[in-house]
């Protein structure tokens, strides 16, 4: 049993907005949907399955939103992992249509951090209520940067990665941000630039840090009878992974993310290798993590993804891996502090040829998406999803 | 780092009170006699943190609670540059064997190093028991 080709992606928009001040969450829901809906040629009452991440919205967001949006559905998921949620409900709405659960699936991202003030990497976050951790990390004040800091400082110290290295994660970005009328920072950066922008948590620098933003995103899939009756370019899925990596009881290794393990099992179920990928979106959270899970997701081998992102080896049309052409997390957006959604609709843009000319993958056939959500240095779940034109 | 960084001679944080449970009361009850403790499975024999009353790696509840020597070596860290006062988070590898996160502190941050040998040293929390720290040996 296989998800290969058994579920399309039809309908995806990202919202344009990166200062929502105007705007409720749950609104930002809404237009993401509405513009994913009319995307793919298909109304709301269509939707028979809903994923909304808990953490997107207080309490019981899932049911909340079903509400407001006024939704009938015969398949409900709330997963949330953090950051990379909407790449495992890619994969679990894949699943479920496949097994006739649902037959048009909507996946909805939104937030407002930016209009609500939140230093969402320097400012340690306790949970509301006490995890079985807290009382051994809370006191210790790890924050987002920090923790990601400590991840780069191993690798660093491991593997002979240089902070100038990392900055060209940045500088690709950036390439790719000039050409995004919405992206939050157009202005191309140099290796110099990055090196020497403030230390925020060492090693990484404020440039090594994504952006904090509002908006939202919204993706539709559906079976292939369906799909093939819109009048959109045809998109499938045709492999994911998910996988959890965590602190193991205290054999702390954080030279490695999940990448390691929901990597091979999304490109065994799709049947193709990293060097078959046109495109490639990273989650990118800071630089470092775009380093280490190309690492992990075997586009280099371990140690070399320093070497690996150097001299411009993700900017389209000059390196071997274009990469987040949107500018992603680093320049574009990082809508609610979560950059999975958006990593698959660069990803649908450049299969359909949608993305911006400038930056254009030729004859980009199949690419992929992988995010981490929660945290390099602590507890995270990567999922990696691969896609096909058709 | 290449650029100049601020003075960062350790000062005085707020140390947030560590929620305490049931499981985890010894534990905090040992740091405020100025031990640090750990759980050692006597199924499997293998040593984990944080503490908890099943075994991580093979799920026996027949697991004991073990004094740390408090020796250990930092295995990575980070300054947070952001905040009110400056700080070292890390983890440190126990010289039982298991890692924990923790902070470094009465030392001059900048120079902290990975593998540097640290020794325990507890540290005030506000409105709570001392937390386990770690300061160069």
């Amino acid at each position: 049993m296989s998800i290969k080709g058994k579920a399309y992606i039809v309908g995806i928009y990202e919202h344009p907005t990166r200062l929502a001040t105007d705007k409720t969450v749950p609104q930002l829901h809404a237009e993401s949907a509405k513009g994913a809906l009319e995307d793919a040629g298909l109304t709301k009452n269509d939707i028979d399955g809903y994923f909304c991440a808990a953490g997107d919205m207080a309490g019981l967001g899932q049911l909340s939103m079903t509400d407001y949006l006024g939704l009938k559905t015969r398949h409900i998921d709330s997963t949330d992992v953090g950051g990379s949620s909407y790449l495992l409900q890619v994969g679990h709405a894949a699943e479920a249509i496949a097994l006739g659960k649902c037959s048009i699936a909507l996946i909805t991202l939104a937030g407002r951090p930016r209009a609500e003030g939140m230093a969402t990497g320097t400012q340690p976050r306790a949970p509301e209520r006490p995890m079985p951790e807290s009382g051994f990390e809370l006191p210790y004040a790890p924050a987002t940067a920090n923790m990601y800091a400590m991840a780069a400082m191993r690798h660093m110290h491991q593997y002979g990665t240089t902070s100038e290295q990392m900055a060209w994660v940045k500088v690709a970005a950036s390439h790719h941000a000039q050409h995004n009328p919405h992206a939050m920072l157009r202005d191309v950066v140099t290796v110099e630039e990055v090196v020497n922008s403030p230390m925020i948590a060492d090693p990484l620098h404020r440039l090594d840090c994504c952006v904090i933003s509002d908006g939202g995103g919204a993706i539709i899939m559906t079976t292939p009878e369906i799909a093939k009756s819109l009048k959109r370019p045809l998109v499938k899925v045709i492999g994911s992974g998910e996988a959890p990596k965590h602190q193991m009881g205290g054999k702390v290794d954080l030279t490695y993310s999940g990448a390691v393990w929901s990597g091979p099992l999304a490109f065994e179920e799709a049947g193709v290798k990293p060097s078959d990928i046109k495109y490639a979106s990273i989650y990118d959270s800071f630089t470092i993590t775009v380093l280490m899970q190309l690492e992990d997701l075997g586009f280099c081998e371990k140690g070399q993804g320093g070497r690996f992102v150097s001299d411009g080896n993700l900017i389209a049309g000059v390196g071997k891996l274009p990469f987040n052409t949107d500018g992603g997390g680093l320049c574009n957006n990082h809508p609610s502090n979560r950059g999975g959604l958006t990593k698959v609709l660069e990803a649908v843009r450049q299969l359909r040829g949608e993305a911006h000319p400038a930056v254009q993958v030729k004859n980009c056939d199949i690419a992929l998406a992988h995010g981490t959500g929660g945290s390099l240095g602590t507890r995270h779940a990567a999922a990696t999803v691969i896609m096909e034109r058709e | 780092m290449a650029q100049a960084q601020q003075p960062t001679q350790q000062q005085q944080r707020k140390i947030a009170a560590p929620p305490i449970n049931s499981e985890t009361q010894a534990f905090w009850d040992a740091a405020g006699q100025g031990k640090l403790l750990y759980k050692k499975c006597a199924g499997c024999g293998e040593p984990h943190f944080y503490p908890r009353p099943h075994c991580p790696f093979c799920f026996s509840d027949q697991v004991e609670w073990q004094e740390a020597s408090g020796r250990g070596a930092i295995y990575t860290y980070s300054v947070m540059r952001r905040a009110p006062v400056p700080y070292a988070i890390a983890y440190v590898t126990l010289a039982e064997g298991p890692t924990m996160m923790t902070n470094i502190v009465d030392c001059d941050l900048n120079s902290i190093k990975i593998g540097q040998a640290v020794r325990l040293v507890f540290k005030p929390s506000e409105g709570g028991p001392p937390v386990p720290m770690f300061t160069p040996a």
